[in-house]
């Protein structure tokens, strides 16, 4: 049984989405944030794969043809940041400042956190691009020499946590102005966390894709000088 | 048919991104290059929204679904790194949280001084 399901092509992808449609359906039953659509449907196929003695490898040739969609997927960032552009425009010095802002606290925190748990070098530039998209990341990773799986697992941790804390950090801090809410929540857990940004608004979810691109481009430069640091 | 023409044509563009991630030296990925590529041709005319609007919309819809598949790889990393993954995992917490307020905060104040001044 488990050798049928280890070959079979489909597998991986039914289960992932068959899992999302679950996440989505508890989380309409239950309000919370941690009810997660993403964050159940991941623990829901490492529950499955656990229990039917799947390997990650051979889930993944099934899942990877819904992953394929990503690079497409990105680029369709592009039409909402079309949609708000005069709004975009209007805010253009808030969003520069607040992604160098954003940028800089980033690294910072990352430089000192690392310091005080004694991370090795390569775990702390492993982590620096921790707050930008996956393909950007794991490119930086490498030219840092970081390691790129850890690069990918923090990737994914920022990412799925900014999704689920987003709504209760910008209330926290009184972050209101849409603008500001979708820079933030992109800037902090690019495409992850924007996906979450689409829902509060259209132009929260424009700003947070445009931060993606801003932060991520920040990001790569201002790592070089990061990693010379620790 | 329509649908399949429309994601033609972002398919296209992300091609496109590919090419120039291939030409140019930086560690860019192709699908911001795309990104960048598909917004000049919305705005200058190039591309019309209606050919693209459709299947853009649920592209981005189903974005998170195309999440899945590398969120569990998790998996593999914690057993691959052990302990390290809790210091990581917490340090990407922390810097998170961190990382949005002052993002936000710093982004809304410069916004609202702007307002202010223009309603003076």
């Amino acid at each position: 049984m488990t050798e049928f399901f280890a070959e079979s092509v489909y597998f991986g992808a039914v289960i992932s989405i068959l899992a999302y449609a679950l996440g989505n359906a508890i989380q309409k039953k239950w309000k919370f944030a941690i009810f997660n659509p993403l964050l159940i449907a991941i623990i829901l196929v490492i529950a499955v794969l656990l229990v039917l003695g799947v390997e990650y490898e051979d889930y993944n040739r099934g899942a990877d043809y819904i992953t394929w969609f990503l690079t497409p997927a990105t680029v369709c960032f592009a039409v909402p940041l079309y949609e708000q552009y005069e709004r975009l425009k209007k805010n253009w010095r808030g969003l520069l400042v607040g992604s160098v802002a954003g940028v800089v606290a980033c690294l910072l925190s990352i430089l000192l956190l690392s310091v005080l748990f004694r991370l090795s070098h390569e775990q702390y530039v492993s982590l620096l691009p921790k707050s930008i998209t996956t393909a950007i990341g794991i490119a930086l990773s490498g030219e840092l020499g970081g390691i790129p799986t850890l690069t990918v697992a923090s990737i994914m941790v920022t990412g799925l946590f900014g999704n689920i804390v987003a709504r209760g950090v910008c209330r926290l801090f009184r972050i209101k102005e849409p603008a500001a809410v979708g820079l933030a929540i992109g800037a902090a857990s690019h495409a992850i966390g924007t996906v979450r940004a689409r829902e509060i608004g259209e132009e929260e979810g424009a700003i947070s894709g445009l931060a993606i691109v801003i932060c991520g481009i920040l990001t790569v430069i201002a790592s070089l000088f990061f990693a010379g640091l620790y | 048919m329509e649908l399949v023409f429309q994601f033609s044509i972002i398919l296209l563009i992300t091609f496109l991104g590919e090419v120039l991630r291939a030409l140019i030296p930086l560690p860019i990925p192709a699908g911001i290059y795309g990104l960048i590529l598909l917004f000049i041709c919305l705005k200058t005319g190039l591309i019309p929204l209606h050919k693209i609007k459709k299947a853009s919309d649920f592209m981005l819809s189903a974005m998170p679904v195309m999440f899945i598949g590398p969120c569990v790889g998790f998996m593999d990393i914690c057993q691959e790194q052990g302990i390290a993954i809790l210091y990581i995992s917490l340090i990407a917490m922390v810097t998170t949280v961190l990382t949005m307020a002052v993002t936000g905060c710093s982004a809304q104040a410069v916004i609202r001084r702007g307002k202010e001044r223009r309603h003076d």
